[in-house]
């Protein structure tokens, strides 16, 4: 007891000095759990992939639309369980300022496709029955407090002119990671639509979402779908819908690899900081570890004397930081929503907070420790006298 | 006299500044017997904290031998040395190197966490040691609220507190006034004489000297026998 509590009595001594340093530990931790909840946020499309299902785009670009027509040859082959039409449709809502993703499904199989996307029956029933009903998202409906029946018109910037719709469905995700501000409504109103305002584009669509019945036959029946379509007018590209998210965020890679590198930066920086807090600490009480030493107490012992410093310090700060983080995500989820729509602090980032506070603690004593342990007992006493 | 308990045979130990070799103490022999109250005296820089770091095992030699009750030091590991101080050294520093943010009670315990005691034991060996240097009543001050003296009998207590055979102490009146200066010599002439405690003790101050049976005086690294 006696030795816990010369070791938290040592920690605490320059009571300003350790609270600084906890501080600075906690507003660093706190940093690098906020970018890695931004950089999982981005990546919360990849998580929230299903390894049965794949997704059919034109080979060339994204942009470029496939012809409706290939459904049917896509559901002819072998171990596809559902194939859907979709297309961004990337509508406004009054003001560019109330961004959020919108598609167009096709009700029956996109259902069956995403089981994570949770429908009362009457209300699923509703929205398929209802050409130009909608299906929203839980916190898309709380943020416009858009109710069933409520009639949303959307302004088209792809397939222009003005889209009403009605609300049918309101779906809730089965997941943490599932997308909750996301609007679907059916691609047959788009194309119906479009084959009076343009008929040069209806019959199109931007990807088909595909269910298989056995994830591990993904790049074989891949590659029997693009044969299918090979040295036609719209080659298909098909990968899985894991590969296709990370496509998109492979188009930010510059910023996800900034974002990461300053996170780590800032663990850096306040390794520095603890190191130099230890530094002075040990450099001070010098003579007080020669003192130790005469007594009899061995290198081995002192160095983890001050470790345990240096880890009370670096962990109050870690849990203080992880303490606090969740909450502080949640306060930015209220501004970040139209951007991230899942913006949660993930189990993996306290563990990495908690882990980096243990690291900083242990690498800020070992050359402290590493001196304390040399420090000759003549020598020390000489210099102070 | 008893049998020597210190045999110190043919001790030379000198420093390097760059790359000047400062000699320090050259082919320094004596015994000093169990019991003994000796004074090393001697003008500053003649060795003498020195030979006492020595004997006290904190500092290395380059030649000749420490033998303390039949043990070789100066053959000891870093860790066998710190394990035999433990618990055959006292120590007794000028300026009592107390650690200030425990308490008198705690600093005089400090030493006994290296042993086997259980923790009552420990308290109850730490408030004896505090009562026989008479600081009954002081157990839960920190050092900045005592005296100079009252610090020095804190850290004799932490000297005696493992039961050591060898007390060393370094000018242990060299911060204090006349007064407490005497006290804490008598308190050593006392561990001496009634414990039997054999002291071996660095001073400038001939009032402290007079304490001691014999002194020896060190000059320019060689050693004689000043009364």
């Amino acid at each position: 007891m006696l030795l816990i509590r010369l070791i938290f009595k040592n920690a605490f001594r320059h009571r300003l000095r350790s609270i600084l340093t906890i501080v600075g530990v906690a507003v660093a931790l706190l940093a690098f759990g906020l970018m890695r909840t931004v950089l999982d946020a981005w990546h919360a499309g990849v998580s929230a992939s299903s390894a049965n299902r794949l997704v059919t785009r034109n080979a060339v670009s994204l942009t470029q639309p496939l012809p409706y027509a290939y459904k049917g040859r896509i559901r002819q082959v072998s171990g596809i369980s559902a194939v859907a039409a979709g297309n961004w449709f990337g509508g406004v809502y009054l003001d560019e300022k109330n961004f959020f993703a919108n598609f167009v499904v096709e009700a029956e199989d996109f259902f069956k496709l995403y089981p994570e996307l949770v429908v009362p029956p009457a209300e699923a029933k509703a929205f398929t029955m209802d050409r130009k009903g909608a299906i929203i998202g839980r916190k898309l409906a709380d943020r416009f407090h858009w109710r069933i029946g409520d009639t949303v018109t959307l302004r088209g910037t792809i397939f222009p002119g003005q889209w009403p719709m009605t609300i049918r469905a309101i779906y809730k995700g089965a997941r943490p990671d599932t997308d909750e501000t996301v609007l679907y409504f059916h691609w047959a109103y788009l194309d119906e639509t479009m084959k009076k305002r343009a008929p040069s584009r209806a019959g199109q669509t931007g990807f088909f979402m595909i269910g298989i019945d056995d994830a591990t036959r993904a790049a074989e029946i891949s590659k029997a779908i693009d044969d299918t379509f090979v040295n036609s007018q719209a080659e298909t590209l098909t990968e899985t819908e894991r590969a296709f998210q990370l496509g998109f965020v492979s188009m930010s890679e510059a910023i996800l690899l900034a974002i990461t590198a300053v996170s780590y930066v800032v663990i850096l920086i306040i390794l520095a900081v603890a190191a130099n807090t230890m530094a002075m600490s040990a450099r001070e009480r010098a003579g007080e570890f020669a003192v130790l030493k005469t007594l009899g107490f061995r290198a081995p012992l002192l160095g983890t004397m001050l470790l345990c410093e240096s880890l009370i310090l670096s962990m109050t700060g870690a849990a203080l930081a992880m303490a606090l983080l969740p909450p502080l995500a949640g306060f930015f989820t209220t501004f970040l929503a139209q951007y991230f729509p899942i913006f949660f602090v993930s189990r993996t980032t306290i563990v990495m907070g908690l882990g980096f506070g243990v690291a900083v603690g242990v690498c800020a004593a070992a050359v402290p420790a590493a001196r304390v342990g040399s420090v000759r007992i003549a020598e020390a006493f000489r210099r102070i006298g | 006299m008893d049998a020597p308990l210190i045999e110190i045979a043919h001790l030379s130990k000198s420093y390097r500044r760059g790359d000047q070799v400062i000699p320090v103490l050259s082919d320094i022999t004596f015994d000093i017997a169990a019991g003994e109250f000796l004074a090393l005296i001697g003008p500053s820089g003649s060795g003498k904290s020195t030979l006492l770091n020595c004997i006290a095992g904190i500092d290395a030699v380059d030649a000749g031998a420490v033998v303390i009750a039949g043990t070789d030091i100066t053959g000891l590991t870093e860790g066998a040395l710190a394990s035999w101080r433990s618990r055959h050294v006292g120590f007794i520093f000028q300026f009592y190197n107390l650690i200030p943010v425990l308490s008198a009670l705690e600093n005089v315990e400090l030493p006994l966490l290296l042993t086997s005691l259980s923790a009552r034991e420990r308290r109850e060996h730490a408030l004896a040691a505090l009562a026989a240097v008479g600081l009954p009543d002081r157990t839960d001050h920190k050092p900045s609220q005592l005296s100079g003296g009252q610090q020095q009998r804190v850290a004799i207590a932490r000297a005696i507190v493992t039961d050591p055979d060898i007390i060393v102490a370094d000018e242990p009146t060299g911060d204090l006034d006349r007064q407490s200066a005497a006290d804490i010599m008598a308190l050593l002439g006392q561990l001496n004489s009634q414990l039997k405690k054999t002291i071996v003790m660095v001073t400038h101050d001939p009032r402290a000297a007079e304490a001691a049976h014999l002194v020896r005086e060190l000059d320019k690294g060689e050693l004689r026998v000043a009364h």
